[in-house]
């Protein structure tokens, strides 16, 4: 959003002066540096308004004792300092444990989910680059799930795996003799893989797309090059495709990251208010922390956290992207 | 040049609609004093169904008063933070139904208007209420934050035809015959009894049953949780062992929270289930009220009545008044006219529950056997459950830990005194702290 927002107004400081402008170029010059802040300000407010006021609120409330007793005017609970923190990250006690489990069960996910998305969009993409009958079609179809809404598609999801009556274990169970009794999908262990699922079939059409749109940037010619070279096609994947979508794959990644680390939706859908631990993820946590147990504080307090780890890892990622991205262009 | 002065005299024109209109939301709050808004809580079988049980209703209120009421009606799993939502904003409806259990809760919240004298002399007095609904108001020595509305109470509901192939003469009253009936019933891809494994609500509802049967109350008589005291560690063992050690209760119901175990007992699936008037739900699943059979709820041994011989919470839906209302008399009228013998008669007939009026419940319409059981409940053997702040987190915290447990005995994991105990040490630990 941003970055489309400074790439536009910057246009009019490079386009040729015309004549009637050149007769007070003190004046239009001046006009040209503000003329971007100013297409930029009503973004900026926005921002502000919907990001930023809230994001500050939200770590007030986290050093107040914010119960049920003070939601009608939280300004009126009482300061707590870092009591909430404290709560929060006392591993030793069950609402610290609870997050730390939280907390690692969402990085083993968003690792398994980013990279499974990842992996599939880009393989799908290089796939369907050959042009051949029925690439429309699959490409279409292929996007199904992105353009599918999140509730609709999810609640279908949960449907398919319930236990007695899904699809799922008709056909793993009923029809291919997988296992001596149907397993249970939406409850116990197997959430987590149930959550993987879902996840995956709703983000990889995204890393299909974005790649999809990155390897029309790669000049035909150095593939007709390479294979003229000799190189074949899996030389020519690892040594032209990928390094060319480098820098496509270090904004994608990162997306994929943020939203799955972040991802609410799916879990909230697919097994209510009360997520099974295997698949506690830590969106749905802090709701359940916050709304369900009326601990506002501590929810608030868990967000800042999430917030603060989200910050950091994002920061060392764009950090070495950007080194490594130097040290290529050397 | 002026093309690029007439752009960004748009976009700033429309950023700030954008943001002005961002901002002046809320216009529900300035509705005029002859209109109020109603939010109805989910009673029949569908939105749509309660949608045209009430607007007859409303409509002849608005004939006699002139008030003309805007109805919402929400789904059970929405309604606490849609509730929630409108305490923090100040920006909810005049008047909302919501579940008893939650009166202390939302009571402390301090969004709802009491009932102090004067306001339950609007609408005619207490007594016009019987006390078992009355103790589901807010908690105990303050004023009343809500007025009951509809009354329920659990019993045992048992499929005839399946009880009558298993050679079981007569439904059974304590828990050592539910088993025993249970054993019978379970074979042929059949089980006992139904539960919902997944639905918190429920699960609250049936352990703090049981925990009264074994002397427990989940919170200390000054209000701080005791969720691990041997009667609650006993009582919720005793529930979930159902599943894990009497088998029977089918693994699946491990799952439930959509009311499937109505559906497996319509279909001829489950022998038993403990409900509050399912009768509609039975109905619109196609089973005949020839088909099934009600019975008081089990207890340990000999008949219901007080203390460890208690049946059931007293459930129920209550009326309450959001305090900033602009229409408080509008309100209170509203209150009165929808707690009048004529309205609680028509409504509690159409959602199958007993009127929390003393003098409706009269009305010879809620003699028939299957309500008769529930009346005598209320009247005798239900209780409560804990008129606490914190109960509506109790629900959640505790009812999560029996879904925990009911998940281990599904996948065939041990259930034992040790981890039962555990689990509601980790429930307690996530209740907010005083």
């Amino acid at each position: 959003m941003t970055e489309t927002a400074v790439a536009h107004p910057t246009e009019p400081a490079v386009r040729k002066a015309t004549p009637g402008e050149a007769r007070a170029p003190r004046r239009s010059g001046r006009r040209r540096i503000a003329l971007p802040y100013l297409l930029l300000l009503p973004a900026l407010l926005l921002e502000l308004l919907v990001h930023l006021v809230p994001m500050l609120m939200g770590i007030a409330m986290s050093f107040k004792e914010l119960t049920q007793f003070y939601i009608r005017n939280w300004g009126e609970a009482p300061w707590s300092g870092f009591d909430n923190y404290t709560v929060a990250i006392d591993f030793d006690a069950p609402v610290g444990q609870a997050l730390l489990k939280s907390f690692l069960t969402t990085c083993l996910f968003t690792v398994l989910s980013v990279g499974l998305c990842w992996f599939l969009g880009t393989a799908a993409a290089i796939f369907l680059q050959e042009n051949f009958k029925g690439r429309g079609f699959l490409r279409t179809l292929f996007l199904v799930p992105y353009a599918l809404p999140v509730y609709a598609a999810v609640i279908t999801w949960a449907f398919m795996f319930q236990r007695d009556n899904g699809l799922i274990n008709h056909v793993l169970h009923d029809q291919l003799g997988i296992g001596d009794s149907p397993a249970f999908w939406l409850i116990g262990d197997n959430a987590f893989w149930t959550l993987l699922v879902v996840s995956v079939w709703k983000g990889w059409p995204f890393a299909f797309l974005t790649v999809m749109a990155g390897l029309q940037n790669i000049p035909r010619d150095m593939y007709e090059a390479a294979a003229l070279d000799g190189a074949g096609v899996w030389k020519q994947i690892r040594h032209i495709t990928l390094p060319s979508l480098r820098s496509v794959n270090q904004v994608l990644v990162l997306v994929l990251f943020l939203w799955t680390f972040n991802d609410f939706n799916t879990p909230f859908v697919l097994f209510g208010k009360a997520a099974p631990e295997a698949a506690d993820l830590i969106s749905l946590h802090i709701y359940q922390s916050s709304f369900q147990t009326w601990n506002f504080g501590t929810g608030s307090a868990m967000s800042v956290l999430l917030l603060l780890f989200l910050l950091v890892v994002t920061g060392v990622y764009l950090l070495l992207t950007s080194r490594g991205r130097k040290t290529s262009d050397v | 040049m002026r093309r690029v002065r007439a752009a960004v005299t748009g976009v700033v024109t429309l950023s700030l609609a954008f943001t002005a209109t961002a901002c002046g939301g809320g216009e529900g709050s300035e509705s005029a004093p002859k209109t109020l808004t109603y939010w109805a809580s989910n009673q029949g079988a569908s939105l749509e169904v309660d949608k045209k049980v009430l607007q007859p209703e409303l409509d002849q209120f608005e004939k006699e008063t002139g008030i003309k009421v805007k109805l919402e009606v929400i789904p059970w799993s929405d309604l606490l933070n849609r509730i929630l939502t409108a305490t923090t904003s100040g920006q909810g409806p005049d008047i909302l139904n919501i579940g008893n259990t939650w009166s202390a809760s939302l009571q402390s919240t301090g969004a709802l208007l009491p009932w102090d004298a004067k306001n339950l002399e609007a609408i005619g007095g207490k007594d016009r209420f019987v006390d078992s609904a009355l103790g589901s108001t807010g908690v105990p020595g303050q004023d009343p934050a809500a007025v009951p509305l509809y009354s329920m109470a659990y019993a045992l509901y048992y499929n005839k035809q399946m009880f009558k192939d298993a050679g079981i003469a007569k439904p059974p009253t304590t828990w050592d015959e539910v088993t025993a009936a249970g054993k019978k019933l379970s074979k042929n891809g059949k089980s006992g009894i139904g539960v919902e494994g997944s639905n918190l609500s429920n699960n609250i509802h049936q352990v703090f049953v049981l925990g009264k049967q074994h002397g427990a109350d989940f919170f200390t008589a000054d209000g701080k949780p005791d969720f691990t005291s041997d009667g609650a560690v006993a009582a919720v063992k005793q529930y979930v062992d159902l599943m894990a050690v009497q088998k029977i209760v089918a693994p699946g119901n491990a799952e439930y929270a959509q009311n499937q175990s109505l559906s497996d007992f319509a279909k001829n699936k489950t022998g038993m289930v403990l409900w509050q008037t399912p009768s509609q739900t039975f109905s619109s699943q196609g089973m005949g009220p020839e088909e099934w059979g009600v019975a008081p709820a089990p207890v340990p041994s000999g008949k219901p009545g007080q203390g460890a011989q208690t049946n059931s919470m007293v459930a129920g839906i209550n009326l309450a008044v959001f305090k900033n209302t602009k229409n408080l008399d509008g309100a209170l009228k509203f209150v009165k006219y929808m707690t009048s013998d004529e309205e609680q008669i028509v409504l509690n007939k159409a959602y199958g529950s007993v009127p929390p009026v003393k003098s409706a419940q009269k009305d010879p319409g809620f003699a028939a056997p299957s309500l008769a059981v529930i009346r005598d409940t209320l009247a005798t053997s239900a209780a409560a459950l804990p008129q606490v702040p914190e109960e509506s987190q109790f629900e959640t915290v505790v009812g999560t830990a029996v879904k925990e447990l009911f998940a281990d005995a599904a996948a065939g994991r041990p259930v034992t005194t040790e981890s039962v105990k555990a689990k509601l040490e980790k429930a307690q630990q996530q209740m907010p702290k005083k």
